[in-house]
C-alpha cells in the first residue's frame, strides 16, 4: 500500500539545513487521555507540512503545542530555534496562528480588531489598512464582525494571523468558508506563494498533497505516516486515516 | 506592559460599550437588591452597621457578576490565543482586566449609591460622601485585583463562573468586613473617616497584597 511504503520516509532533516520546526517523540495528554504520542518531524524553513487525520486525531493539539499555547508532556519541540516551553516567549511573537476560532471580537469592526492586535504586536496602522485592502474588506471595515459573512470572517482571521508578518504559520483549515475568489485573495498571505514556513491542518487530502512538501498523517494521536506527497495516494491516505 | 495593558483595557471597554453585557446587568442587579431590601426590611430608613452591611452586600454580589464575565469576550470568541501569542508581558492581561473591573464597579456605584441613599439610608449622604468615596475606591481596588486574579484562574475551567464565584467570595470577605466597618460610622452620622482609619489602612494593605500576589502568580495562570 502506498501509505505504508512511504511511511516515515521523510522523517530525517535535510542535511546541512537547520529546520524551522523540530519535533521529537512529542507526547501530550488531556488528563489521562493521550492525544499525541511519538510524533516526530522536521520542517525546513519555507516548506509546508500538511497534517492530516480524522476528527480527534490530535491535529489541532499539535498546532497549539507548536504555537506554545500547550506544553509538551514529553519529547522535545523547537520552533524557530526556541525550545518549548522554556523559550516559548522567543517563538510566540514570530508565529501566526489561524485556529478553529477566528479570534475576532464580534462586536468590533475589522479595523478595530486588527488595530487591537497591531497594538499588541507593535505594528503600525499602515499595515492594518494594507491588510484590510488585501483581503477585500475595505467597504466593510467599519461594520461589526458579527455582520460579516463566514468567508469575510475567515478573510479577516487570515489578516489577523499574518498581521505581524510571522515567518511561521500554523493554519487550521485556512480555506474554510472561502469561495474561489477569496481563496485567491488570501493565497499570497497564507498560501504556498507566501514563502513562509507552514504547518497546515486540513481534511482536504487532495489539496494538501498538492501544496505540501511533507505530509504527516495522525491516527489516534500517533503518526501513521510522514512522507513526501509524491509517495502518497489520496485514496490510500483516506483508507489509512478515515477508516 | 503599559501599552499592552491599555490596548486590552481599551478593547474591553469598547466591547462592553457595544454589547452592554456586564455593567447594565451589575447595575440592574444592585438596584433590584436595594429595592428588595427596602421592602423586605420593612423600615423607612437604615443607619449605622445595618445600612453599611446592606450597601456592601449589594456591591459585593454585583461584583460577582462582573468577575464572571471578565474574560467572556476572550472565552467566547477565542481571543485569548491572539493575546497570548503577542510579545507582551502576561501581567498586562491581568492589569487590563483589573482596571476594567474597577471601571465597572465605579459605574455601578455611581448608580447604586444614590439609589441606596434614596431608598434606604437615614442620615444625609452628602456630608459623608468624601469619606465614602475614599472607602469605595480602596475597596474597589482590592475587589478588582482579586476579581481579575480569580477570573484568570477560572477562565479555562469548565464551570468557570462557579469556580470564579467560589474563589472570589471567600477571598473578598476580609475586604467586605473592613469596608463595612469603615462605612459604618459614616452612616451613623459621622462626616469624616476619623473612626474608620484602621479599616481604611486594612483595605489599602489588602489591595496592595493582592496586587503583588497577582503579579507573582500570573505567569502560571495562563499556561496549561
Amino acid at each position: 500500500m502506498a501509505v505504508a511504503a512511504a511511511a516515515f520516509a521523510a522523517a530525517g532533516p535535510a542535511q546541512g539545513v537547520s529546520p524551522a520546526v523540530e519535533v521529537r517523540e512529542l507526547e501530550r495528554s488531556f488528563g489521562e487521555r493521550p492525544v499525541l504520542e511519538g510524533v516526530s518531524f522536521d520542517l525546513v524553513a519555507g516548506r509546508t507540512l500538511a497534517v492530516l487525520g480524522a476528527n480527534g486525531a490530535g491535529k489541532s493539539t499539535l498546532l497549539r503545542v507548536l504555537a506554545g499555547l500547550l506544553r509538551p508532556h514529553a519529547g522535545s519541540v523547537r520552533v524557530l530555534g526556541a525550545a518549548l516551553p522554556e523559550e516559548g516567549w522567543r517563538a510566540r511573537a514570530r508565529v501566526g496562528l489561524l485556529g478553529h476560532d477566528s479570534g475576532l471580537y464580534r462586536a468590533l469592526s475589522p479595523r478595530e480588531n486588527l488595530r487591537f492586535h497591531a497594538r499588541l504586536h507593535g505594528v503600525g496602522r499602515e499595515r492594518v489598512e494594507e491588510l484590510i485592502d488585501v483581503v477585500g474588506l475595505g467597504s466593510r471595515s467599519r461594520d461589526p464582525v458579527r455582520e460579516l459573512s463566514r468567508g469575510g470572517v475567515q478573510r479577516l482571521a487570515v489578516a489577523r494571523a499574518v498581521l505581524h508578518d510571522p515567518p511561521l504559520l500554523l493554519l487550521d483549515e485556512p480555506r474554510s468558508g472561502l469561495d474561489p475568489g477569496a481563496e485567491e485573495l488570501v493565497e499570497p498571505l497564507v498560501g504556498r506563494s507566501s514563502g513562509r514556513t507552514r504547518v497546515v491542518v486540513t481534511h482536504d487530502v487532495e489539496g494538501a498533497l498538492e501544496e505540501c512538501d511533507t505530509a504527516l498523517g495522525l491516527l489516534g494521536g500517533r503518526p501513521a505516516f510522514l512522507a513526501p506527497p509524491e509517495a502518497l495516494e489520496p485514496a490510500g491516505v483516506r483508507r489509512e486515516l478515515y477508516r | 506592559m503599559t501599552r499592552a495593558a491599555l490596548a486590552i483595557l481599551r478593547k474591553d471597554l469598547l466591547v462592553e460599550r457595544r454589547t452592554r453585557e456586564s455593567v447594565p446587568a451589575m447595575a440592574l442587579f444592585s438596584v433590584t437588591v436595594l429595592v428588595l431590601f427596602h421592602f423586605a426590611l420593612d423600615r423607612d430608613s437604615l443607619d449605622g452597621a445595618l445600612a453599611s452591611g446592606v450597601l456592601w452586600v449589594t456591591l459585593l454580589l454585583a461584583a460577582v457578576l462582573g468577575v464572571g464575565r471578565l474574560f467572556a469576550s476572550e472565552r467566547e470568541e477565542g481571543g485569548m490565543d491572539g493575546i497570548l501569542l503577542a510579545p507582551i508581558d502576561r501581567t498586562a492581561v491581568w492589569v487590563a482586566k483589573a482596571l476594567a473591573l474597577l471601571a465597572y464597579l465605579v459605574v455601578v456605584e455611581v448608580v447604586a449609591v444614590p439609589v441606596f441613599a434614596l431608598l434606604l439610608l437615614g442620615p444625609d449622604l452628602v456630608p459623608a460622601l468624601p469619606a465614602l468615596v475614599v472607602t469605595l475606591v480602596l475597596a474597589d481596588v482590592g475587589l478588582a485585583a482579586v476579581g481579575a486574579l480569580v477570573a484568570a484562574l477560572a477562565a479555562e475551567s469548565r464551570a468557570r463562573e462557579l469556580v470564579a464565584t467560589l474563589l472570589f467570595l471567600p477571598l473578598v470577605v476580609p475586604a467586605a468586613v473592613a469596608a463595612t466597618a469603615a462605612t459604618e460610622p459614616l452612616f451613623a452620622g459621622a462626616q469624616t473617616a476619623a473612626g474608620s482609619g484602621r479599616w481604611l489602612v486594612f483595605l489599602a494593605v489588602y489591595a496592595v497584597l493582592f496586587v503583588l500576589l497577582s503579579v507573582v502568580v500570573l505567569d502560571y495562570l495562563q499556561e496549561d
